[in-house]
């Protein structure tokens, strides 16, 4: 089958750059009309989403499926970071733009956290309990393998829910199963709600840490559009051969806000109005507000 | 009336073992999980026959969750087994969010369930799982009381769209259900007709409970007793049509007061139809050691226990 969505969002690393910055536009502007969210993540991961989406990911936006036979599948581990994740699926078709204004109203599709119950296409399975993300992910990997689907499986997990046991039981899973189509990449943003992540409960040497669960560990800076298209790029050839894979992506929180960034403030606060004049006027009206 | 007889003793979880076999052989999408219990929970003919569709996932319950759920992407119908301790309590929010909430297509099958795993004590006793079970939205939750049953339940929840929630236990306990009955979800057996009391029995306590129904005859009392084997959803009509012709219900099951069978009756009798009504469950206590039998005895879950309850309930009636 021919992936002409794919097709057609091949897309170069100048126009990810505009869709990332309209895509912060909605993230802001979605956490602002309702007065919570969590922008600092969301916009830290904006760059490695929009390239996911636009460029590196097979997959049908017009026609989803909750099997997903046939294409790349995505699944959100820190589902905390939902502004992002619901502007990327609209931008890219799976759902109507205009619904970026029921973000967490009531009767939406766009619940807090994601959600498969009220049936918005795109997702696949509820988060925001953290650390359950990898677990279903590599589920849905070995069902690809059993259906001999050569398509492949991304996540995103946030750094500080590294500190969930589960992730590790998966982890040590995915290895010992030899699940390799599945590229998972840690939001390395080093913050947390209490603080640095250093300071709530250190991560210690995450590469180390991966490396000794058996998978093959990538870096990538997660604000630079060029890195991220060419680690993934890089990612996938790393896949089918026995061994899983983990992309660190540093990020800064906030990222494209400069009042936003390097601090653990904004996780889970929304600009008042004047600061989403100030933010929205750092980031270019790309593609049109919803 | 006739005695109650039954064919053999066998454990319900090689019923579970039986029917996932079949499945294995009829329904292509089966896989099967297991947390480092194959033997214990009869998976190990599905893992001889069917190598490539059974994972074992280690001393990991929290991932073989998360796995299931992701297994149905793609069209599998996973069936998970460990212990219900370990089924329930240990995942209640793996499965709370990835599979109830989600809406997945997982079958958490569930052994050693209640006090008739015996000497292991409390640490595996569970006596709340039904409770945790039935209070998720979209969850069916399926107790069956002898290895026939189970068989064709485990059969049954295969074609069914949604999560379940399979309960059964250790024990070798009599077979008194058909080999070749088709399981109905959600809808009860009717296996005495009675007159004075309704006995709505689950699990294990089925047939002390028709032992039960023996004993009260002799007394002179005509004692009607129901298999609920699906607490969730519950036979609703079954319950009040029964009530409204004995005017009492007994519950009885293998598991605590709160949260049980015996709430899940109350619910609709208060509802729809009030009347008198006695449980047989544990009293707001953890288990202890000892062997299933003796347990049975000090818990209060024997065929005494259900004839007393059966008494005292036909005295409270108006």
């Amino acid at each position: 089958m021919r992936f002409e969505s794919y097709l057609r969002s091949m897309k170069d690393i100048p126009e990810l750059q505009r869709i990332a910055s309209q895509v912060r536009r909605d993230i802001l502007r979605q956490v602002h009309a309702v007065n919570s969210g969590h922008p600092g993540g969301s916009l830290g991961c904006t760059d490695f989403l929009t390239a996911l989406y636009f460029r590196i990911m097979q997959h049908r936006p017009n026609h989803f499926t909750m099997d997903g036979k046939g294409e790349d599948l995505f699944f959100l581990s820190n589902g905390h970071i939902s502004p992002l994740w619901y502007s990327i699926l609209a931008r890219a078709g799976y759902f109507p733009v205009a619904e970026l204004n029921t973000f967490r109203k009531l009767n939406s599709r766009l619940q807090g956290h994601p959600a498969t119950e009220e049936g918005l296409p795109g997702i696949r399975v509820a988060s925001g309990s953290l650390g359950q993300g990898l677990s279903v992910a590599l589920g849905a990997a070995q069902s690809k393998k059993l259906n001999n689907d050569p398509q492949l499986i991304y996540t995103l997990h946030g750094d500080g829910e590294l500190q969930e046991g589960q992730i590790w039981e998966a982890a040590m899973y995915a290895a010992a199963k030899k699940v390799d189509n599945i590229i998972a990449t840690i939001d390395f943003n080093g913050q947390q709600i209490d603080g640095p992540t250093e300071n709530v409960l250190s991560l210690g040497n995450l590469e180390a840490k991966w490396q000794a669960f058996g998978w093959e560990v990538l870096r990538m800076q997660g604000n630079d559009m060029t890195s991220i298209v060419t680690t993934l790029e890089n990612a996938k050839t790393y896949t089918g051969k026995g061994k899983p894979v983990v992309i660190l992506m540093k990020t800064e929180m906030g990222a494209g806000v400069d009042f936003m960034m390097g601090t653990h403030k904004w996780h889970g606060v929304a600009p008042n109005d004047e600061q989403l004049k100030q933010a929205l006027s750092q980031l270019e009206e790309t593609i049109g507000d919803y | 009336m006739e005695k109650f007889t039954f064919t053999e003793q066998q454990d319900t979880r090689s019923g579970f073992g039986a029917g996932l076999l079949e499945l294995g052989h009829s329904n292509p999408q089966v896989v099967a999980l297991c947390a480092d219990l194959t033997g214990s929970l009869k998976m190990d003919a599905f893992e001889k026959a069917f190598p490539e569709r059974f994972f074992q996932v280690g001393i990991a319950e929290a991932n073989m969750i998360g796995l299931a759920a992701g297994f149905t992407i793609g069209g599998k119908i996973p069936f998970t087994g460990t212990f219900a301790n370990f089924s329930t309590g240990r995942v209640y929010d793996q499965i709370r969010q990835s599979v109830a909430y989600s809406g997945k297509n997982v079958k958490i099958c569930a052994s050693h369930a209640g006090l008739t795993l015996g000497e292991d004590g409390a640490t595996h006793q569970i006596l709340e799982d039904i409770g945790m079970m039935k209070m998720l939205p979209h969850m069916t939750v399926i107790n069956t009381c002898d290895f026939n049953q189970t068989k064709a339940a485990t059969i049954a929840i295969a074609a069914h769209e949604g999560p379940v929630y399979l309960r059964f236990g250790r024990p070798k306990v009599p077979i008194f259900t058909p080999a070749d009955q088709v399981f109905q979800i959600g809808k009860a057996n009717m296996i005495k007709t009675g007159q004075q009391v309704s006995i709505f029995a689950t699990g294990h306590l089925v047939w002390k409970a028709m032992k039960a129904a023996e004993i009260l005859h002799e007394k002179g009392i005509d004692a009607e007793i129901i298999n609920i084997h699906t607490i969730k959803p519950l036979d609703e009509a079954a319950v009040i049509a029964s009530v409204r012709k004995t005017g009492c219900a007994v519950s009885a099951e293998e598991h605590q007061r709160h949260g049980g069978l015996g709430d899940s009756i109350a619910q609709v009798l208060a509802r729809h139809f009030p009347a008198p009504q006695e449980y047989v469950a544990v009293d707001d206590q953890f288990g202890e050691s000892g062997t299933p039998e003796e347990l049975m005895v000090k818990y209060g879950l024997e065929t005494a226990d259900i004839v007393m309850a059966a008494e005292k309930v036909i005295a409270r009636k108006h």
